[in-house]
């Protein structure tokens, strides 16, 4: 049961991260980036390219994997997001846009195999692969009866470390005290000064790292990787746990993580893998219904 | 091109040679009203996917277990999945925006994940085998099914009920200070939706031989709602069209087939940016119309008013 609970606190770790980059637009643009998961998947699949097809060392790969990523976050915003804004749309029109940008995404990967357009990126079509063995070292530590995986403990420390960072970006220095500004009102900010849609573009910049950073983690030791991992296993998952975080809440998306994996595990173990995957949504019916301010209270409500 | 050379040239010989195709097109159609029902009211709601599923479980369970005919299993299927969106809606219609659509979906994969994987009648993931299906038979009664369901919501959009929803649409306080019973005409709107969406899952499964569980899931969710927003929802028309368009766009330019989706973000992403009344509504294109011609037409315009 205490390794069920540490599995709960690895995939969690997971699950915040990604959490947080989608709450953080959510917050700062009042859109959901339904291609966020797709950036996810991106950031497993730009790694395992760069090391498996192109001979790259891991740390290298994965940096430029995340930078990629975070580009495409540029990408969303001057795509997908800016000229809606321009025109005032209704927020579920970027709902719509980011969607078409989604499929994009996953259809180029699930389409690339040797020789075709992103041969390069890709070449397994829809089926998933692994990590080369090998990549990072992976070594095992025993402690109390506990079997813990070294990739799976730096996950862990890198997203908390990130987790932390990112908090003090935001509410210490000079861009995050702007993008609580343009999160809590758009135009009292645009008066002070503030270059509103360049904060939007570092947000989805930011974001999308994350995502991308997620992303590679998740590939590297929780799952296979393929082009649906970010459709099929956390683009739900995340609008779960920001749901009950509190739409817009950083550290309630970190809370939210932390407790799907738990309730997850906990599901998995009284009722068996096949309810494991329902509860997530089960879930977040239940608290959009009953409590659509999230489980935390209000004091977790102010934005990010 | 060979697609409309054959369509207006041998049309009997295009109707058999994309028998499968036209059934398709017409299940899509249904379904694209379904959704356009609840968007006409002003609600992104995403469930239909979840109520196909319950009208085609219930009709091939029904087909497998009782000797009731199949045309009462299939309103069968069509008349539970709009009960379960009473007890759905009534807690969900609550809800606005991003929180419905989200919600909705969260009722889709809780119902496909949580419920049918898991209830043994269903086949849980293995799906079940349709004893009664008949790819070519199944035909006909879309066919039918299609002008008569997409004639009477037309008819509802122009009678007094469709006026209540548009009212909600425009501004939904406005509506119920005006004594319209906003959650009444709500839950109108969201029942006939999946009402129309079990019925669409019914007959998909008696053009199938399978029911297969991964078919009803987020997937099939933005599918449905891509034929209406790139249709466009100002009328009962427009997500037709769009269904139309976009089941058979695959077939068209075959040489994309396998970039299909690809082709359908594209247009998805250029009809939202550039023509977010989709392809069926009035007015011209959104963003691209130059500078110099919308003031040619105000200046047009004022002169006109003197």
């Amino acid at each position: 049961m205490t390794q069920q609970v540490l599995n709960a606190i690895f995939i969690g770790s997971i699950y915040a991260l990604f959490a947080v980059g989608y709450t953080l637009v959510f917050g700062v643009l009042d859109v959901l980036n339904l291609a966020h998961s797709a950036v996810f998947m991106l950031g497993a699949v730009i790694t395992y390219s760069l090391v498996a097809l192109h001979g790259m060392p891991f740390l290298p790969a994965a940096i430029i994997a995340i930078l990629v990523c975070g580009l495409l976050g540029l990408l969303i915003e001057f795509v997908a997001l800016r000229p809606l804004r321009r025109r005032n749309a209704p927020p579920i029109s970027a709902l719509i846009s980011t969607i078409g940008l989604a499929l994009i995404f996953v259809a180029i990967v699930e389409q690339a195999t040797p020789g075709t357009l992103f041969g390069w990126l890709w070449q397994d079509g829809a089926n998933s692969v692994r990590f080369p063995a090998g990549t990072v070292p992976n070594p095992t530590y025993h402690l109390a009866g506990l079997t813990i995986e070294g990739t799976k403990l730096g996950i862990l420390i890198t997203s908390v470390v990130l987790m932390l960072v990112l908090g003090y970006v935001i509410r210490y220095t000079q861009i995050g005290r702007a993008l609580r500004a343009v999160a809590e009102n758009r135009r009292a900010a645009t008066l002070l000064g503030i270059n509103v849609d360049r904060i939007f573009a570092s947000t989805l910049f930011l974001s999308s790292a994350l995502g991308g950073l997620a992303g590679l983690l998740f590939g590297l030791a929780i799952s296979d990787i393929g082009p649906y991992i970010g459709r099929d296993q956390v683009e739900l998952k995340g609008l779960a746990v920001i749901v009950l975080g509190g739409m817009g809440s950083i550290p309630g998306a970190v809370l939210g993580g932390y407790l799907l994996g738990l309730i997850e595990v906990l599901a998995f173990v009284r009722f068996g893998s096949n309810v494991e995957a329902g509860v997530a949504f089960a879930a977040l019916f239940l608290v959009l219904v009953l409590r659509p301010q999230g489980l935390f209270g209000a004091r977790l409500r102010e934005r990010l | 091109m060979d697609f409309f050379v054959q369509l207006f040239t041998n049309p009997v010989g295009f109707y058999n040679q994309h028998e499968l195709l036209i059934a398709q097109i017409g299940i899509n159609a249904i379904l694209a009203i379904a959704i356009f029902v609840t968007f006409y009211s002003g609600q992104l709601t995403l469930a239909n996917a979840g109520f196909m599923a319950i009208g085609a479980y219930t009709t091939v369970i029904m087909s497998l277990y009782l000797p009731t005919p199949l045309p009462l299993n299939m309103l069968a299927g069509a008349l539970l999945a709009g009960l379960v969106s009473v007890v759905v809606g009534l807690p969900v219609l609550r809800l606005r925006g991003v929180f419905l659509a989200i919600a909705t979906i969260g009722f889709v994969e809780a119902l496909r994940l949580g419920v049918i994987l898991n209830v043994p009648i269903t086949g849980e993931g293995q799906g079940l085998h349709n004893p009664t299906a008949d790819p070519l038979g199944g035909i006909l009664p879309i066919l039918i099914s299609l002008p008569v369901l997409a004639y009477l919501v037309w008819r509802l959009t122009k009678s007094r009920l469709g006026q209540a929803w548009s009212a909600i649409r425009e501004d939904e306080l406005a509506a119920s200070s005006n004594g319209i019973n906003v959650p009444l005409y709500k839950m109108i709107a969201f029942i006939i939706s999946a009402v129309l969406a079990g019925y669409a899952g019914a007959l998909e499964t008696h053009i199938n031989f399978f029911v297969d569980p991964t078919e009803y899931g987020i997937t099939r969710t933005i599918q449905i709602l891509t034929f209406a927003v790139v249709g466009g929802t100002t009328n009962v028309f427009g997500p037709i069209v769009g269904a139309v368009f976009l089941t058979a766009l695959p077939e068209i330019v075959r040489q994309f087939a396998s970039y299909r989706d690809v082709v359908n973000g594209v247009i998805l992403i250029l009809v939202i940016i550039f023509r977010p009344q989709g392809i069926v509504g009035r007015g011209g294109l959104a963003i691209i119309r130059p500078r110099w011609w919308i003031r040619w037409r105000a200046r047009g315009r004022t002169a006109a008013a003197h």
